[in-house]
């Protein structure tokens, strides 16, 4: 079978790979390129456990086609981190407790990040909806929100 | 032993050792290993819920481009029969045939064939080429046809057991039991409110985000390795053997961190599968599976058929019982009945009681453990009963329950007394606490519910290293499904008196670390804590010795403190105490490393009560129901990790939540599930929920050197029935079944 | 005497009794004791859980017993 050839940028690194056209991102990042943070839980769009940001775009990786990369910037649980250490909201998460089992955390926090970088003040509700696609079974997601809504605090007013 | 003490380590809530991995994605989960040479495995599954297989041909799989494995029933061991634990009894011929069917298929999705081959769309395309014949049967869906006298049978060699004598004839009801006491007729007699009812939950699905996945290989020697999500790797290990006929030294199980389990990764599904595979192809196979096949072809929990009877005077003591109980077991024996039936009454001291419960064979997929297997679905059925009774007696649902109230010294159902238990203390803070004092908002209904788990022991092993800098390695066998290795930390912290920054624990694989037992049951805080313990016990011994060869004295006349080895009092000596860090840079001229271990059978579990308050507002327009607030309390026994403990306490009301508003499995006709994904299988998300208030009681549990009381599961257990009896006082109307979803809602408002 | 109570299932391998009295010192030497009543019990018995004087025991083999000890032969819980 003839594999389709995507020149991509992840987490601000050039990336190039070959992939059989029914391949989505998902499949590439996991199989084909060893990145393993972001997780597969459904491979139907319902769990949100493969979050990844699309040119800043919240997407779940298992409904776009890794050729669909071509030419975008993807950004990844794996690009969250900087040089300075943890985000405020993987700190948060580790603070509150906001993790259990750790499979929907790094889609959670990539679509937490999405919302705080649109949205930097919001209220819970709005993060319960905005979080709505991110399936938790071990948390009840009340631990998740306080994490959510400290980070949001720690970003506007930096200690 | 545990007294209220005030603990420098204990209760407090660091963060993880491990966690950082988890918020980075470094962390390696089932899936998440790719080694070189490897192939991937896929299984081909039953598209009959009831069916004999007359062949399977493998040869088209094996002809095409890429396919370098196939296997079906016939590549497997003479299946041996075999006790294997767990609720259900269980048989290892029938985790045998579950997991790769022989002669017959039992459920829809039951595996007939795998293969392994170079891309998963190569053996996808494998699976479309392996001819299946198969001679369709029958299906037998509905668990009260399935107990009736002419049903279609599952199993032609069931024969009843537990009953009197073995019956001649086969049946679908595989186990019976019985719990009695007293006289319910008496009882009934003395009664003067008496309430019936009638209960129907269907199966529902753990739900853990992971998907089971494992990853295989294995050398010409016969040795493999299995890297797996799976909450007990030395019962997989154990079960593999038995199912591959291997010796249980030629198998390395690796755990990898689990994405959830909550009971539905204790039992094996692919990891047989990959090493026959990666026998056959002599290279590593990794298997996944797919959300749907995780649906249709692992183990739900027993949808059951519940009836209870309460009798009680007017002043709200119970007089009599009755309860009978009716599980769905799937395609092979194995319901969790037992536990179901012995918990049911489990809060209530009665004098007079009658319990029947039903193990029974469906045509569905075999049902596994989830979170308190059992309880949640015969307590729903007392816990509304109450909560009616309580209404006729014009009595409040807690003052009812703290009436008949189990205590330190009442007879459990099934037959020992209590020692020291926290059901009253969870009573009497639910009825002190502002969520059910305050006024109720504007058109909800407010319900409460009583539940309890019994909770495990059960094996564990512990080494405890002290490297030469002093800090310290734990090591030990049970995967880190919800911070347990921070809590192990704690819990040697406290021991040795060294901060808690200074101490890691890893999770060993099968080579290189005792036998454990899985994470479940409520167990790992308790049981393998008490290992951790005991090993740091054994290090502090060691480390006295090594204090007292350096001073020269006895080692009677050395105690430890504050994580230093110090004269006894009484004892002079002009020595400066030595810390752990000391002792460990002179290990060498002392004795050589410091190495502490521990193994143990954790007897003395303590049951762990809880009581919810909930409130619901229900939209009578559409049946849709607001959860607006919920309250658990719990004894947790001492709550070693507080944030930990009350993320058990959320998690499980989140999932009684969804399983009361939202989840069921939908069967066809055909006995296809209709709903096998998370779209339609409905689990709660972050917007279905408020803030979970939790409290966490703690009356000690004296069997363990902290006071520690199992947690995980009895939070899964009240939120059924705490719904329902919020849904009653919104609507004024009773709605036995489950689950509580807008059609069900909508048609008892008409 | 220790007192020994066994649930309605076990009874097909009792005999129909459902309480009996017992001198046994440890759990082991009451499944020895059993054996000798109705022979070849102790292979089901031994798979049992039992609660010793309240506690639950899933292996209780080496567990002592008193003299005047109430134990309870249970089904196997593991949980989940």
């Amino acid at each position: 079978m003839n594999k389709i050839q995507v020149e991509t940028s992840i987490n601000g690194e050039s990336v190039e790979f070959l992939c059989e056209p029914q391949q989505t991102l998902l499949d590439v990042l996991r199989e084909e390129l060893s990145r393993t943070g972001t997780k597969e839980g459904c491979a139907t769009g319902d769990c949100g456990a493969c979050s990844v940001l699309l040119d800043d775009r919240l997407v779940c990786a298992c409904l776009v086609l890794g050729a669909e990369a071509q030419g975008k910037e993807v950004t990844t649980i794996e690009g969250i981190a900087t040089e300075e250490g943890l985000h405020p909201l993987q700190q948060k998460f580790l603070e509150h407790a906001a993790l259990q089992c750790g499979i929907c955390t790094p889609g959670l926090i990539v679509a937490s990040k999405a919302l705080l970088d649109k949205n930097p003040d919001p209220d819970e509700e709005t993060i319960r909806y905005w979080l709505a696609g991110n399936l938790c079974r071990c948390t009840g997601y009340d631990k998740i929100i306080r994490a959510v809504q400290d980070a949001a605090q720690e970003l506007a007013h930096p200690a | 032993m545990a007294e209220a003490v005030d603990y420098k380590y204990i209760g407090t809530s660091p963060i993880r050792p491990d966690g950082v991995d988890k918020v980075t994605g470094r962390a390696q989960f089932g899936a998440d290993l790719n080694l070189p040479n490897m192939l991937y495995g896929k299984v081909l599954r039953s598209r009959y819920a009831h069916a004999r297989i007359k062949s399977v041909d493998l040869s088209g799989a094996l002809a095409l481009d890429g396919v370098y494995a196939a296997v079906s029933g016939a590549d497997f061991p003479e299946v041996q029969h075999g006790e294997l634990g767990g609720e259900g009894g269980g048989d290892v011929a029938d985790i045998a045939q579950n997991i790769m069917a022989r002669d017959k298929v039992r459920y829809h999705g039951h595996a007939v064939a795998a293969v392994a081959a170079k891309s998963l769309s190569i053996a996808e395309a494998a699976l479309d080429a392996i001819k299946v014949e198969y001679e369709v049967l029958t299906p037998v869906l509905d668990l009260d046809e399935a107990m009736s006298e002419n049903a279609v049978l599952v199993d032609e060699n069931c024969f009843t057991k537990n009953l009197p004598e073995t019956p001649d004839k086969p049946s679908n009801i595989a186990a019976v039991m019985q719990l009695t006491r007293g006289n319910v007729d008496e009882g009934f007699a003395q009664a003067d409110v008496i309430v019936e009812g009638e209960y129907r939950i269907p199966m529902a699905h753990q739900g853990y985000i992971e998907p089971h996945a494992c990853t295989a290989s294995i050398n010409e020697a016969g040795q493999a390795t299995v890297w797996c999500c799976t909450q007990g790797h030395f019962e997989f290990r154990s079960m593999t053997a038995k199912v591959l006929d291997m010796n249980i030294a030629d198998l390395k199980f690796i755990a990898s961190e689990i994405g959830g389990g909550f009971g539905g990764k204790t039992v094996i599904y692919l990891e047989p599968l990959a090493v026959l595979l990666s026998q056959k192809s002599r290279r590593p196979v990794k298997m996944m599976m797919t959300r749907e096949e995780v649906f249709r072809a692992t183990g739900p929990t027993s949808g059951t058929h519940c009836k209870v009877k309460v009798g009680a005077k007017k002043d709200g003591t119970i007089t009599a019982a009755t309860a009978w109980l009716a599980y769905e077991a799937g395609g092979f024996a194995g319901a969790p009945m037992g536990p179901g039936a012995m918990a049911i009454f489990a809060p209530y001291d009665l004098e007079n009681f009658h319990i029947e419960a039903f193990d029974v064979l469906v045509n569905k997929p075999k049902v596994a453990a989830y979170r308190a297997p059992g309880a949640p679905q015969s307590m729903h059925a007392m816990e509304i009963a109450l909560d009616d009774l309580a209404r006729e007696l014009k009595m409040d649902p807690l003052d009812l329950r703290m009436k008949n109230a189990a205590d330190e010294g009442t007879r459990a159902p099934y037959g020992p007394k209590f020692p020291a238990i926290g059901f009253k203390a969870c009573l009497e803070a639910a009825m002190a606490h502002p969520s059910y004092t305050k006024p109720l908002p504007e058109g909800a209904g407010r319900g409460v519910a009583a539940g309890f788990w019994f909770n495990v022991g059960m094996q564990s092993s512990a080494e405890v290293h002290i490297n030469e800098n002093g800090t310290v390695t734990v090591v030990e066998g049970n995967p880190d499904i919800g911070g347990t290795r921070a809590s192990m930390c704690l819990m040697a912290a406290e021991t040795l008196g060294i901060p808690y920054e200074q101490i890691r624990t890893l999770i060993g694989d099968t080579e290189s670390t005792g036998f454990s037992n899985v994470t479940g049951g409520s167990r790992t805080t308790f049981a393998t804590g008490m290992a951790v313990v005991q090993a740091c016990e054994d290090i502090i011994t060691q480390c006295k010795a090594r204090a007292a060869a350096t001073w020269g004295m006895d080692e009677d006349q050395v105690e430890w403190e504050d994580g230093r080895a110090v004269p006894a009092p009484g004892v002079n000596a002009d020595v400066t105490p030595l810390t752990l860090a000391e002792i460990a840079a002179n290990a060498a001229k002392t004795g050589g490393p410091l190495l502490g271990r521990a193994s143990l059978n954790a007897q003395g579990a303590g049951a762990s009560f809880t009581v919810n308050i909930t409130d619901l507002r229900v939209d009578r327009e559409t049946g849709k129901v607001d959860v607006l607030a919920f309250t658990a309390i719990q004894d947790a026994g001492t709550a070693i990790h507080p944030a930990y403990v009350e993320g058990q306490m959320q998690g499980g009301a989140s999932q009684g939540l969804g399983w009361a508003l939202n989840e069921e499995y939908i069967f066809d006709e055909n006995g296809v599930m209709e709903n096998a994904s998370f779209l339609d299988y409905r689990m709660p998300v972050a917007s279905d929920l408020p803030m979970i208030d939790t409290q966490i009681i703690e009356v000690p549990n004296p069997s363990h050197p902290y006071g520690v009381r199992g947690v995980g599961e009895t939070p899964i257990v009240a939120p059924l029935a705490a719904a329902a009896n919020a849904v009653r006082d919104a609507i004024g109307v009773r709605i036995n079944d489950l689950p509580l979803s807008p059609p069900r809602i909508l048609e008892a408002l008409d | 005497m220790a007192k020994i109570v066994f649930p309605d299932h076990l009874l097909q391998h009792t005999n129909g009794e459902r309480e009996i009295d017992v001198v046994a010192k440890t759990f082991r030497e009451l499944l020895i004791d059993l054996d000798q009543r109705w022979p070849g019990c102790a292979k089901v018995m031994g798979k049992c859980a039992v609660a010793i004087d309240g506690q639950i025991y899933q292996d209780a083999f080496l567990e002592p017993l008193q003299a005047d000890s109430e134990v309870f032969f249970m089904q196997r819980i593991e949980g989940g």
